[in-house]
């Protein structure tokens, strides 16, 4: 038993890596590391770089551009991407539509939707959750009739994050109540946000920033080669995707990034600001963090050693999302706690380049550990909320 | 034993309450702290008109001799409703140092002018480097004839804006970090040589960076002995850390009130969620956390205030149990209420993010949970 990597592995781990020091944009990099927020024009530069590479869709198959890499390769790529602290992949085009497209979709819909995902020159959102309809998503209520070639689509999304800079969007609505099971009147469809009738509202989230929207349809007429498979199909085609979710949701190697960045500042507080080096209780709740993160870290090498060898992930796999969105929310914590009253002021705009360093309130990013801590509270609630996650598990693997 | 409120102290909580629910609602809370202006005057007047703003001083100085009690139900209310006024930073900071220090020449050039209204003042109580040490400071009064010299650096500074003036510890004996040497100054804050980096907090309050370089005060604004400000600086922080932790009840409850309430109307799976008895049990474990912290809140509203250590040992008991259980209770109301919980729009992320501010204001849990056992050993 070992957890080592063989030599091939060790050599893609070397060139990932030089990749990383070459490739990754020294002006996102510096904003990353100061937590700058990074604008749409960053993500779609260091989407395409890696696109550029062939490395833009690791999980899609080799023949619509994807990396055919083993299970041990994504993870490799995973932990590179964090070391490097490059941002993630934003989801919706490449994690979560372009699969089901590839799935799911007719050759015509490949062929016009894949490229633009892949090269990131058509943005996506996600739109599932709609005000009645979060945890309980079944019970969703907007409604696409058929006229014709068309449908018409009448109702309204909501949290939908990056709405407002989305080209399109994929949909979850209902095309007949006159079913058995609810789910069975529900279907998966692409619709541009640009057409007619659609309006996306911004939705403010605690932190202040504008992540996420409300967008309404009201008689948007889309044609009817946008629905993806068969019509009544689209729960069982947007569930894959959900699960899809649930297993990048973990985050390890980001968390470890993380952590190794907190001892860091630990380490360096000078006499400028004070020093946790010898707080018994905060080093204490550090330690327990990195225990709880090497027990997923060794859960995710146990799922990723059952998937590569091509079995299916044991139970141990469930705990994945609740514990990685749990170790996330420590840290949080964690930093808001290191940066105390410095987590305090409320400075956005000092989060910007260009601003005055002389003019800063606190030390480095303290003062964003705050929003950082509020706004991640979402971690546990998007996605399947852990409540869902603890149900899905009692149902599924405890047999309840 | 008597565990109930007296009728005046009820009549006291009663108009606080009626004015929060008819004059500031949420919507008005929210222009207040989305705006420039660091508070209302008008609602601050409120204060001023009620006589809150003299409730715990004595008669001779002109106010109403209230307790720990009076205070206590005012902040309950401050808490309920989000209130941004700065309260606590005028009549228990600055007031506190007041009272307990000023000759009767400064009380009626400063106190007297707090308790009208007049006057905005703070207590710059923390530094760059201090954390939540009260004995760390670094900042320097100089003797110079009949005039002090005060260089240094405060950080934090609860009301700092539109403060007249600032108490300021300032070193004048000693090193760094010893409790003796520290002298308190009352610094107004138009003379040359300071200066204020302001900003609103994320609860809506508004603090201040202030610098002094080479600022000239005159030496009868000393309160007290030289080098003696500590134990008045502690005791002083003592009071507001029992004051904001009373808000903190305020808001636990109202945080846990209201999670109960939306689980009962928001509906999930043809259910109401609060139906589902994995969250029941969760509703039930931070009624019991804010029923313990009510209870611990008592412990220390009835310690006798003359034992200063069983006083301090009480209200870092309560600070303590503040810190873990509001953490508790602000990030369960935030997750059982789904996206709402998160959602600007909605008041329930802005009591969690003051019940997050509250925690590390004066010591956060470690550091009371320290003070605590060093108390207890004694
Ligand atoms: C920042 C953010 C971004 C998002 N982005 C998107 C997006 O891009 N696209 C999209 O479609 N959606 C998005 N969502 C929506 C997200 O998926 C939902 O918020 C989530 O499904 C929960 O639904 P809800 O908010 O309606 O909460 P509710 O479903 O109302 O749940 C409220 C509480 O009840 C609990 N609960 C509900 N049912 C049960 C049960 N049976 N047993 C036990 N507990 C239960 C929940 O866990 C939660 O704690 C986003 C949400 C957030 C906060």
């Amino acid at each position: 038993m070992h957890v080592s990597f063989t030599s091939e592995e060790n050599d893609f781990q070397k060139e990932v890596n030089s990749f990383f020091n070459a490739k990754y944009p020294a002006d996102i990099k510096d904003k990353q590391n100061k937590s700058v927020p990074l604008e749409k024009e960053d993500f779609i530069r260091w989407q395409k770089t890696l696109y550029e590479q062939g490395w833009a869709a690791p999980n899609w198959p080799v023949e619509y551009g994807g990396t055919g890499w083993t299970p041990v390769q994504k993870y490799i790529f995973a932990n590179e991407n964090a070391k490097a602290n490059a941002p993630a992949i934003v989801p919706f085009g490449l994690g979560m539509v372009g699969p089901v497209i590839y799935t799911y979709g007719n050759e015509a819909q490949k062929k016009k939707f894949l490229p633009g995902i892949l090269a990131s020159d058509v943005w996506w959102c996600q739109g599932y959750s709609e005000p009645g309809s979060g945890s309980d998503l079944a019970s969703l209520k907007m409604k696409a009739e058929r006229a014709g070639n068309e449908y018409i689509l009448n109702g309204t999304k909501t949290w939908t994050t990056l709405g407002h800079m989305a080209d399109w969007i994929f949909c979850l609505v209902r095309t007949s109540s006159d079913v058995a099971r609810r789910q069975e009147g529900i279907s998966f469809i692409l619709v541009d946000m640009s057409t007619e009738g659609v309006s996306v509202k911004p939705i403010i989230t605690i932190e202040g920033d504008r992540e996420v929207n409300e967008v309404h349809f009201e008689n948007v007429k889309v044609p009817a080669e946008n629905l993806i498979g068969e019509e009544g199909k689209g729960w069982t085609y947007g569930k894959v995707l959900l699960q899809h979710e649930r297993t990048s949701i973990a985050g390890v190697a980001r968390s470890q990034y993380r952590l190794s960045r907190l001892k860091e500042k630990i380490r360096n507080s000078d006499n400028t600001q004070p020093s946790l080096t010898g707080d018994s209780d905060f080093l204490k709740k550090i330690g327990q963090l990195e225990i709880e993160l090497k027990a997923l870290e060794f859960t995710e090498l146990r799922t990723l050693a059952a998937v590569s060898v091509g079995k299916a992930p044991g139970p141990e796999s469930s705990l994945l999302k609740i514990r990685g969105t749990e170790i996330q929310q420590k840290l949080d914590e964690l930093f808001m706690e290191a940066a105390g009253y410095f987590s305090l002021p409320y400075v956005p705009q000092q989060y910007n380049l260009n601003s005055d360093p002389e003019e800063h309130v606190g030390f480095g990013a303290d003062s964003v550990s705050s929003l950082v801590y509020f706004n991640n509270r979402k971690a546990s609630i998007y996605g399947g909320s852990n409540e869902i996650q603890k149900n899905i598990i009692a149902k599924h693997v405890l047999g309840l | 034993m008597d565990l109930s409120i007296s009728e005046e102290q009820s009549a006291i909580r009663d108009v606080i309450s009626r004015f929060i629910e008819n004059e500031y609602d949420f919507e008005k809370r929210m222009s207040i702290a989305e705006g420039d202006s660091a508070f209302d005057s008008d609602a601050y007047n409120f204060f001023v008109e009620q006589g809150f703003t003299a409730i715990p001083f004595s008669e001779e100085d002109g106010g109403l001799n209230g307790g720990p009690v009076e205070t206590m139900l005012i902040m309950k209310e401050i808490g309920r409703g989000l209130v941004l006024e700065p309260y606590l930073e005028n009549v228990i900071l600055a007031g506190g140092v007041l009272k307990r220090l000023a000759t009767d020449d400064q009380k009626s050039k400063w106190l007297s002018n707090i308790i009208n209204g007049e006057l905005q003042s703070t207590l710059a109580f923390t530094e760059p480097q201090s954390r939540f040490n009260l004995n760390d400071v670094a900042t320097v009064a100089k003797d110079n004839g009949d005039k002090a010299i005060i260089n240094g650096k405060k950080s934090f500074v609860l009301n700092g804006k539109e403060a007249d003036i600032i108490i300021v510890p300032a070193r004048t004996s000693g090193s760094q970090t010893e409790a003796e040497g520290i002298s308190l100054f009352v610094v107004e804050s138009d003379l040359p040589g300071i200066s204020k980096n302001n900003y609103k907090t994320v609860d809506g309050h508004s603090a201040s960076e202030i610098t002094f370089k080479n600022v000239e005060i005159n030496k009868d604004n000393l309160l007290g002995e030289i080098g003696k400000g500590y134990q008045t600086l502690e005791s002083t922080i003592d009071d507001a850390t029992l004051a904001v932790c009373a808000e903190a009840t305020g808001i636990m409850k109202s945080l846990h009130d209201k999670t109960v309430e939306y689980s009962k109307n928001r509906v999930q799976f043809g259910l109401p969620i609060g139906g589902f008895q994995a969250l029941q049990h969760r509703m039930v474990d931070t009624l019991m956390a804010c029923e313990e912290t009510e209870s611990i809140l008592l412990w220390a509203l009835t310690t006798n205030q003359d034992d200063s250590s069983s006083l301090k040992k009480a209200i870092s008991g309560l600070k303590y149990q503040i810190g873990i259980a509001g953490k508790h209770v602000g990030q369960e109301a935030v997750q059982l209420h789904g996206g709402m919980g998160i959602s600007w729009e909605l008041d329930i992320a802005h009591f969690f993010k003051r019940l997050s501010s509250i925690e590390i204001l004066f010591g956060n849990a470690d550091f009371h949970m320290k003070r605590f056992l060093t108390l207890s050993n004694n």
